[in-house]
Order: structure tokens, then sequence, then C-alpha cells
């Protein structure tokens, strides 16, 4: 393991308010999700499932049949359709675009793909501003932050925590009534809205057979940020395809329900190329930027690359007993969470941080709430996998290796095994019974010690089972 | 008298809690079965293949197969181990035909011990009895992987003396998780102590699960806390009487 992700771990688990702010969100969230799928409110939610999976599954097995579907229509539509293998090509085509046409200002609507490209960190860098709309992303930038979740992205955030970012960053007086700091965001964003000159927005899908773009969210922002200016750009993984709009039929009765517990979303809009003839308003402008930055390494895996089936809900999040205790911010990328924990190693290769997955209890819950059944416990068992003969081929980690290799040579000899088993029960310190709360060296080390960190060992048994069972 | 059925009690009940093991023995018993035991057993090789050693976790399977090769049925203590035998030892055999073919004999007659009471001896009431104010914690195994939720709390219902209290959540995972206990101790401790406030809410004295992991987890956390509560497996709680 990294230092930085243990540290990260570490400090997390530390700030007792922190753990109450996440664990409480991530609650809401988790129980409101199986309020809108219980099986007496939405009986057909597991055939969904089935369905979205399918859908997904067919998608990506034929992904380049529906890009160039999608890419014709857009075009068909007057849109341009743009692809980027990295971050670097994204940042380049919007400066490049933005110098062309003179902009100076840029307002974005809420999209993980452009935090994963580091986009505004990139056009800051050249002189352009770019703000965010989205209540969350926009606390997070005057904070200065990352998303801490991949649909509430200042889920961490306390209305008090926000108060202080308001007041530092935006020079007003303190205000710690949500409703009231709402307001004085939207009174800054009013006026970005009005004097932008580009809007960047994600997507939530990308319909083939019709060449549009289908964002959903909760306040208007979005609506906004692609109708106001009059230049847009849709920035969105590959992966995003689904092939005909009556597949949102299944997919928006699955998103809204497992990431917020809404039914639908507040705004579902539906992007189809710049502003027509006889329109009142749009763009004049339209660009969909579809990005690989990594996605297409996943394609010849048939185990893995179900990873892409992913709709972003943050339902994995919400329900995993480790994201509530480490938080977004301890994972190595913007991605959080299980989900988090498969694509990152995919995307960024397995190095990046080797063991992010092997931090999960895999107990599952992941899986059983994902929209679109990833089976995420089985792809981190593969990843699993993957990093050992990494680490066997490179000649890491070789002690962890020996052991297993010791393990598999005495679990295949029953008699070695009852002795090495007794040997070991010896050892351990007497006990009438009670659990220790510390051992004796040599046995102090390695993981009794770290077990011995936060719980007690059982006692050893005066008999095993087997001879128990001798002498019955 | 029943037919014959095989103890498969798993390492950890083998090495730590052989009580377990004998009281699951005796439940069966009772029922009329005649139980045995292959000598020749030891691991299901999980920590092996959760730990990403898929090479030594198939030596351990293989070993697996050989010992349980002659055996009808196979009853099981742990949804854990049950789970890594039927789910995911054909994951480590998708390239032996011949291999997977024999594992997918194995998983038809391998058996967690509360659905082989409920399922295939046809049983709810063992005729048990327990003065005690329990609470079931789900292992995440059992739950997700083999779908096990009713039967532990029917058989739990019909020990004479015993109340069932339900914890919130019961499925939130205990924070074992194998070596992540160890290779993330401070988190998978902190994943304990919040499954701990779940149980001392019901105001139970006792945790029942079907898994000697989570127990040995949950135990060690309340141990360590100082907490007047006790850990069953559902075998002791079904032997009682």
């Amino acid at each position: 393991m990294s230092v930085e992700f243990d540290r990260k771990i570490h400090l997390t688990l530390a700030d007792a308010n922190l753990q109450l702010a996440v664990y409480t969100a991530t609650g809401r969230l988790k129980e409101k999700r199986k309020e809108v799928t219980a099986a007496d409110v939405l009986p057909e939610y597991q055939d969904l499932r089935s369905q979205a999976n399918a859908l997904k599954k067919h998608t990506i097995d034929n992904l380049d049949h529906y890009l160039e579907e999608f890419e014709r229509n857009v075009q068909a539509r007057g849109g341009h359709v743009v692809y980027c293998k990295d971050a670097t090509e994204v940042s380049d085509f919007v400066l490049d675009l933005a110098k062309k046409r003179g902009s100076k200002l840029i307002v974005k609507s809420k999209s993980m793909t452009t935090e994963e490209v580091d986009l505004n960190e990139r056009l800051e860098h050249h002189g352009l501003e770019a703000v965010e709309t989205d209540l969350g992303e926009y606390i997070l930038q005057l904070a200065h932050e990352k998303p801490y979740h991949i649909v509430a992205p200042a889920l961490h955030k306390t209305r008090y925590d926000v108060a202080d970012i308001f007041t530092k960053e935006l020079k007003i007086e303190r205000e710690t009534v949500p409703e009231k700091l709402t307001m004085i965001a939207r009174a800054v964003l009013r006026e970005k809205f009005l004097k932008a000159d580009i809007g960047i927005s994600g997507a939530n899908f990308l319909i083939a057979d019709s060449g549009a773009v289908t964002i959903v969210e909760n306040e208007g922002n979005a609506r906004l940020t692609t109708s106001t200016p009059k230049i847009h750009i849709t920035v969105a993984g590959i992966e995003k395809l689904i092939p005909r709009a009556q597949d949102l039929a299944v997919f928006l009765k699955l998103l809204a329900r497992s990431a917020t517990g809404q039914l639908l979303s507040v705004y579902t809009s539906f992007l189809a190329g710049p502003r027509r003839a006889g329109e009142v308003d749009g763009p004049e402008e339209f660009y969909v930027v579809l990005v690989d930055n990594g996605r297409t390494k996943l394609l010849p895996d048939r185990g893995k690359r179900q990873s892409l089936y992913c709709i972003r809900c943050g339902a994995c999040l919400n329900t995993c007993p480790v994201y509530r205790k480490i938080g977004g911010h301890s994972f190595p990328w913007v991605y959080s969470g299980p989900i988090g924990a498969i694509i990152t190693p995919q995307f960024m290769g397995p190095t990046h941080e080797p063991a992010l997955p092997f931090a999960s209890s895999l107990c599952g819950a992941c899986g059983e709430v994902c929209p679109v059944k990833i089976d995420i416990p089985k792809v981190l068992l593969e990843l699993r996998s993957d990093v050992k003969k990494a680490e066997t081929r490179e000649k890491q980690n070789r002690l962890e290796k020996l052991a297993f290799r010791i393990f598999a040579w005495v679990m295949t000899r029953p008699r070695v095994y009852e002795m090495a088993g007794r040997i070991a029960a010896s050892m351990a310190p007497a006990s009438d019974g009670k659990w220790l709360r510390n051992v004796p060296p040599p046995m102090n080390m390695g993981p009794v010690k770290a077990w011995l960190n936060d719980r007690d060992l059982p006692p050893s048994p005066s008999k095993s089972f087997r001879q128990m069972w001798r002498s019955r | 008298m029943r037919n014959q059925v095989s103890l498969f009690v798993t390492c950890m009940v083998d090495q730590l809690f052989p009580k377990v093991g004998i009281a699951m023995a005796d439940v069966l018993e009772r029922l009329g079965y005649r139980v045995d035991f292959p000598e020749a057993q030891t691991c299901c090789g999980q920590p092996a293949f959760n730990s990403g050693y898929r090479s030594e976790a198939r030596e351990v399977a293989r070993h697996f197969l050989r010992t349980f090769e002659k055996s009808e049925t196979i009853v099981v203590p742990s949804g854990s181990c049950t789970a890594m035998v039927a789910h995911h030892y054909a994951d480590l055999f998708q390239k032996e035909p011949e291999t997977l073919a024999k594992v997918h004999e194995l998983e038809k007659k391998i058996y967690e011990f509360s659905t082989f009471l409920t399922d295939v001896a046809g049983v709810e009431d063992v005729g048990a009895r327990l003065e005690e104010v329990v609470t079931f914690h789900d292992g995440c195994h059992a739950l997700r992987e083999l779908g096990i939720q009713s039967a532990p709390r029917r058989l739990l219902a019909r020990v004479r003396g015993l109340e069932l209290r339900e914890m919130q959540p019961a499925e939130e995972c205990c924070g074992f998780g194998g070596t992540f206990a160890v290779k993330f101790s401070e988190l998978s401790g902190a994943m304990a102590r919040t499954k701990l406030e779940a149980i001392v809410g019901t105001g139970a004295k006792a945790v029942v699960s079907l898994d000697p992991s989570c127990l040995m987890q949950i135990q060690g956390a309340i141990s360590r806390a100082g907490l007047n509560v006790r850990t069953m497996h559902l075998a002791e709680v079904l032997a009682s009487r």
C-alpha cells in the first residue's frame, strides 16, 4: 500500500465530524434508494436491471458500430463529434476553440469526465475562467477540492463548512441557512450564465439512433449551461452510448432511483444539435467530445469490460461500508467507492495504487445495488489476481508469495496441516477461555499484530475439532 | 435412519472453534443423519483466492475435490466457505473441462448448515431450547452469494425460550473480509465497531451468525470494547437444550 493511501484512510477514520457527515449522508441516500426499488413499489426492478445489463453489454460489445451511428446522427443535426484519446487532447480542443472564438468565460455543469481529465485546471492554466454551476461542484471549486462522491460532490461538507467557504471566498457576511447559501450562489452564477461564451456539460447518455445527448439533473444549471452560451461542448466517455432513444425507458427508471432515491430527476434534458431556424434558444455551435482516456484498454477483456457498463449513479458508494468509512478523498483518483476501485486500475494501470482492489471486505453490497448489474466483487477479485501476477513477474512482495506457497503446500498435506496447527496452538499463551489482548514474541508480529491493533484474539482450544472427533 | 452426510468443518472451526463443529454434528445426528468426517480435509482455499493467488487456491481446491469425491452430501458451518466452493471453484477451473464437470457435481451436493436443515432435512424445529435474547448477523457471502436470509431466522424462531431482536442494519458487513482484516486493520476495526453499535442497540445478550469468521471479528471487537455480549454460531444455539 502506498504511504499516501494509508495516510488518507487513517486521517479520515480519525476525523469524527467527517465520519458523521459521510455516514449520515450516504445512509440517507442508501435508505431512499431502498424505498423506491422495493418489490412492492417497483415490481419490475430486477427485470429492469437485467434489461439494462443486456443493453449495456450489447452496446459495449458493438461499440464501434454505435460510435459511428452516433457520429453520423450528430452531424446530420448540424453538430460535430470530436474524438479525444486523453486529457491533453480534450483540453487542447477546448483551448483551441476558445482561442479561435475569442472566448474568456466558460460555464460548466457537473461532469465527472471533465474532472477525470483535469479540464478546469488546464483551462485556468491558460487564462480561461471556468465556473462550475452545480451547487456542490461550485462549493468544491471555491474550496479547491475534487469531488468527494460521483453524484453528490460536496457530500462531506456540512452547512457550516459551506458557510466558512462562502465567507472566505466570496467575501460575504457569514450565513449558515442552506436556502440562503443557495440564493447567494445562485446570484453569482446567474451573472456567469449571462456572460459566458462557452457552456461545457457532461452526459448521462449518448443516444446513437438520434444523435442526442441526455442529461439528468436537479438544479436546472445544466439546462442553462447548455442553452445560454453561443457554443456548447458536451464532454463524455465513449461508454455513455446507448443504442436507441427508447432504451431510456429502462435507464431513466433506474438512474435517479439508484442515485438519489428519486423516481425521476427534476430535469431530463435532450440536446440534439445547435439552434435551428425559428428556435428561440440554444447554442449556435454544438460539439460532442468523446473521450477514451483508457476506456478502450478494457475492451479486449471479456471478464472485466463490464466495468464500462457503469451509469455513474453512485449507489455502490452509498452502500459500501468501506466508502462510508474512508470517504471519497482517500481514493487515489476522482472515481471513488467500489466503481472507482475497479475502473481506476484499469484506466490508469494496475501499479497506480496496487492496494486499491484489496481495500474491500468483498461484502458484495455494491454488486447487489448496481442498476446495470456489474459484478463488482468478481472484477475486484480478477484485479487482485492481476496485481499478484504482476508482482510475481516483477519479483515484488516475495514474502507474501512465499507465505501463500507454504499455505498451498500445507493445505494439500493433511498430516502436515494437523501438525502445524498443533505447533501453533502449543505456542499460544495459556488462557482460561478468555480472548487475548496481547501475545508474547515471536507471535506478536505481522498479521497477528495487525489484528491485535483493533481486536482481541481467540484463545487456542486445547483440542482441534479432529482431535475431539476422534475421541468422540 | 436418514442418509449419510459428510462434514466440512472448515479450517477455522477445526483449529479455533471446534465446539461449533461438534454442535453441528450433534444437531445432524439428533435428526437421524449418519455423520462422517473425511479426515483429509483442510481448507477450501479462499484465503489464497481472495488474496489474488489463484494458482495456490487451485491446488487447495483440487485437494478439496479429491477429499470429498465420495461424499454424497456435504454440510458446512460457514456461508463463506460454502460460497467459495459453490461459486468460485468454477472460476478457477474454466480451462479444465474435466475438473469443471467435477466442480459442477460438487456444487449440487454442498450445503451451508442452516439451508441444509430447512431445505434438505425439511425441519425448522430441531428441539432446541435456549433462554436468551439474541440478534442475528447476516454474513455477507451467505446473504449475497448464497441468498440465505430466512432459513436461520426460521430455525431461530423455533428455539424455545429464545427471543430474536433484529439489529439495524443486520446485513452490513462486520469488516472481516479475510486478509482485509489485517491488511487494512484500522479500517476493518472501524467497521467492526459500527457493527457493535447495531448489536448493542438491540439489547441482545448474544450475536448469532452462520460464519465463524464474522463471529471471530465481532467477538474480537466485543472483547476489546469490554462489552457483556457473547457470540454463538447457529449450530451452538440449535444444539442447546
